[in-house]
């Protein structure tokens, strides 16, 4: 699929040239996955002449290269990389993903301020703690509080931004959220200890105010790079279909056009192995169409003249001549990428879990400070300073510390137990959205099974049949011959004139033999007997001079585990639904043998999208696996969604968990992660509540000390950090 | 307390000193591919630094 799209991508158009001269490209690299595909990829372009420099980030698979030379080289760099086997596209770097880049330095660069003068602060701190004013005399307490309030001022205007701003967006739209009780408490604990220290005041909570912002961005931190996501799994599809295609003028002439500049009624010329430009009807030409982008179906379909071809399925055996029936922006290619758009600011309505604790905790946190200003201002008998002051430090033993690291930090742990058992949690809040599920929406070919047909009878076939078999396809685009080369892998003999029949077969010669491989019709033998299931099986026959010698088998199998997975999603209570774009009758047998009751075949893109609305909108919670284009929508648009890292990268992008290797039980395995995850959140609040409930009447009644509040703040955190590590003792 | 007026400001210049190279590795893109790193240090063949390339101005 990669090699098609390659052969109309134009990478010269994303050259950049930067101020000493070089051109710039930055490629996004398929099937990057260990330190060895690093080091081919770089050192094979590190030996063109040209090249200056070449780094692969492993992290986003972003590749970026800069040559000596003009935008023309493009195609050789990026052709380059295609022979070591990798997939190439265009990127542009601008367009995506600048922006948190951005945000991640700005929050590693407030987090290291942060660590720096929590650090020092506290080194003077210990001192003051450990020493009386006896001992030191007010002069050298002066002296200390103003270094500390030195350092933590500009410290606390520096790395504080994040919440600052955050607060202030939200209080201008007359709402409030977590950070609106941090920056008060942040601010107010400067405030007022700085008023202390100028009237040489005992306490100055300058420490307080640097440890919270020091760990508070530590939760930040981590939410954020658990957050972040491929985001705009859109605008990758409609890159697919940038390029050209080429068109047929009136007098017989041919010419190239860019793909969105197509119109109804234009005649079109596709050949082999291209990407087919528009929803289009056959004029002329007999071929078979891949159709696995649009339909998630392996097996080519034949289409002869007068058939519909969709937009995105790709052009395998002959030449073909089509007229566009509806422009680029009118296609079912478009029509998914609406629906994956509608389906991406549905999921925008999810309110995540720390928001909704927020919700309470603001309100309730900003009375009992206030009632506690009143409270001794009015009552206690003492000045106002001193009963702001004692507000202040209600507002920081209160500030949410534990509860801004109870999610994060459970997240990371989670993400990263799944990650060694190759599950790859994309969004931070997926594990949350995966254990309210109680639907399950599986796609059949891909998904439940392999995705690739397999030869079956390997063991009634000879190596020499197969040695010619696989080298007569060797060629082909065709599923069947990549199955047959994935069989054998020895030396492949030299074919002579090697022709494709559509829909019919392919033909070579060897040793002044004629040899055929293809369908029973073309060069089998029509007698022969069929064993096996006709639904499922496909055949290849061999003929060589003209005799059917012998048939290879196929067959797209189930995952080992998928029986055993569907049980088990039973077991937890999860209704299990098979939504296939397949025929009917192969979707009710896999479902039959997976003891799958509600299952339904022959659905489009649309219909699927449409299925997983109707679940959602009778409040069901839903879950979609599933790894086909025509799976894309309903991936987006699901609660929480999954699919295996063989599916195409813009379901992957789509989906929420990735899966890598051929076990479906990854999907059960990161349920009961989910579930598991989800215990501990909401142990880690009550642990965080419940130490607000010892703390916080200390601070009413203004018991609390500077010592006391740093003491209490780093202790409530490390419980809660602490009690999430009993994720990695999680069994199983 | 003499003892204090040389070593609180040294001590400072040694955080600022730390902070200083933590920004430094920030810009020069040293965390921008964590997991890449952990890939890298199994290639055997000298992994030179990153040169200081225009795209590392350009990130910037």
């Amino acid at each position: 699929m990669s090699e098609t799209l390659n052969q109309i991508h134009d990478f010269s158009a994303y050259v950049e040239i930067n101020e000493y001269g070089k051109s710039c490209l930055t490629l996004m690299v398929e099937g990057v996955h260990c330190a060895a595909c690093i080091q081919k990829v770089e050192s094979a372009l590190q030996q063109l002449s040209y090249v200056t420099y070449a780094r692969l980030n492993f992290s986003t698979k972003r590749l970026r290269v800069e040559w000596d030379g003009g935008a023309e080289l493009a195609r050789d760099v990026a052709e380059t990389i295609r022979r070591q086997g990798y997939g190439v596209h265009p990127y542009d770097p601008k367009a995506i993903q600048a922006e948190s880049d951005e945000e991640e330095r700005q929050l590693q660069l407030c987090l290291g301020v942060a660590a720096f003068a929590a650090g020092n602060i506290m080194m003077i701190s210990v001192a003051l703690w450990s020493s009386t004013i006896e001992v030191m005399g007010i002069g050298t307490r002066d002296l200390m509080h103003w270094l500390s309030g030195l350092i933590a001022m500009p410290a606390v205007y520096y790395s504080g931004q994040p919440f600052f701003r955050s607060a202030w967006s939200v209080l201008k739209h007359g709402k409030t959220n977590m950070d609106v009780p941090i920056s008060l408490g942040v601010i107010g604990a400067v405030l007022v200890s700085l008023w202390q220290v100028l009237h040489h005041g005992e306490d100055a909570y300058f420490d307080s105010a640097v440890m919270l912002l020091f760990f508070l961005l530590i939760g930040r931190y981590l939410d954020f790079r658990a957050r972040r996501k491929a985001r705009g799994a859109a605008s990758d599809l409609l890159a697919m279909m940038t390029g050209t295609a080429i068109i047929l003028l009136e007098d017989g002439t041919q010419k190239s056009v860019p793909m969105r500049d197509l119109k109804e009624g234009m005649k079109v010329l596709v050949p082999m192995g291209q990407r087919i430009p528009a929803d289009s009807q056959v004029l002329s030409g007999v071929s078979e169409i891949d159709t696995s982008l649009v339909t998630g179906e392996t097996m080519p379909r034949a289409v002869k003249e007068g058939d519909t071809v969709f937009a995105g399925t790709t052009n395998l055996s002959a030449p073909l001549q089509l007229i566009v029936k509806s422009a680029a922006h009118d296609s079912l290619l478009s029509e998914i990428v609406r629906l994956m758009e509608r389906a991406e600011q549905g999921q925008a309505k999810y309110v995540r879990l720390a928001d909704r604790a927020a919700r309470f905790y603001t309100p309730a946190v900003h009375t009992l400070a206030a009632l506690t200003f009143f409270g001794w201002w009015l009552f206690g008998g003492v000045d106002i300073p001193h009963a702001v002051l004692i507000a202040v430090t209600v507002l920081i033993i209160t500030c949410p510390c534990a509860l801004g690291l109870a999610v994060p930090v459970v997240q990371v742990l989670a993400s990263g137990r799944l990650m060694k058992r190759h599950i790859l949690v994309k969004s931070g809040d997926a594990l949350e959205r995966l254990a309210s599920v109680d639907t399950i929406l599986l796609d059949k070919t891909g998904t439940l099974t392999i995705g690739r047909p397999k030869l079956l009878n390997r063991a009634g076939v000879t190596d020499e049949q197969l040695q010619i078999a696989a080298s007569l396809g060797a060629s082909s685009h065709h599923p069947l011959s990549k199955a047959l080369a994935q069989e054998w892998s020895g030396d492949l003999l030299d074919m002579q004139d090697v022709r494709e029949f559509p829909g019919q077969g392919i033909e070579g010669h060897f040793n002044h033999k004629r040899i055929r491989m293809g369908s029973r019709a073309w060069c089998g033998n029509k007698d022969a007997a069929i064993d096996g299931d006709q639904a499922f099986l496909q055949e290849l026959w061999l003929q060589i001079d003209a005799v059917p010698v012998m048939s290879f088998k196929f067959q797209d199998h189930l995952r080992d585990d998928a029986k055993k997975t569907i049980e088990e999603l039973k077991a937890l209570g999860i209704r299990p639904v098979l939504l296939s774009g397949d025929r009917q009758v192969v979707a009710e047998r896999v479902a039959a043998e997976l003891g799958i009751e509600d299952v339904s075949g022959e659905l489009s893109p649309v219909d699927k999208f449409n299925r997983m609305e109707l679940l959602r909108r009778d409040g069901h919670h839903v879950a979609m696996v599933g790894d086909g284009l025509n799976d894309a929508p309903t991936i987006a648009g699901a609660d929480v969604s999954i699919s295996p890292a063989s599916a195409i990268d813009m379901t992957q992008n789509a989906a929420d968990i990735v899966f890598m290797g051929d076990h479906l039980g990854a999907v059960t395995e990161a349920y009961r992660t989910a579930i598991f995850s989800g215990k501990l959140v909401r142990q880690n609040f009550a642990l965080a509540i419940l130490y607000n409930v010892f703390a916080v009447p200390l601070a009413v009644f203004g018991f609390v000390t500077p010592l006391i509040a740093a003491i209490a703040m780093s202790g409530s955190s490390l419980v809660v950090i602490a009690n999430s590590f009993r994720l990695t003792r999680m069994k199983g | 307390m003499d003892v204090l007026w040389y070593l609180i400001p040294l001590a400072l210049l040694l955080g600022l000193c730390g902070l200083g190279i933590f920004v430094w590795t920030i810009r020069s893109g040293q965390y921008n591919d964590l997991d890449g790193a952990a890939h890298r240090i199994l290639i055997d063949d000298d992994d030179k630094p990153l040169p200081d390339s225009t795209t590392i101005r350009e990130e910037k």
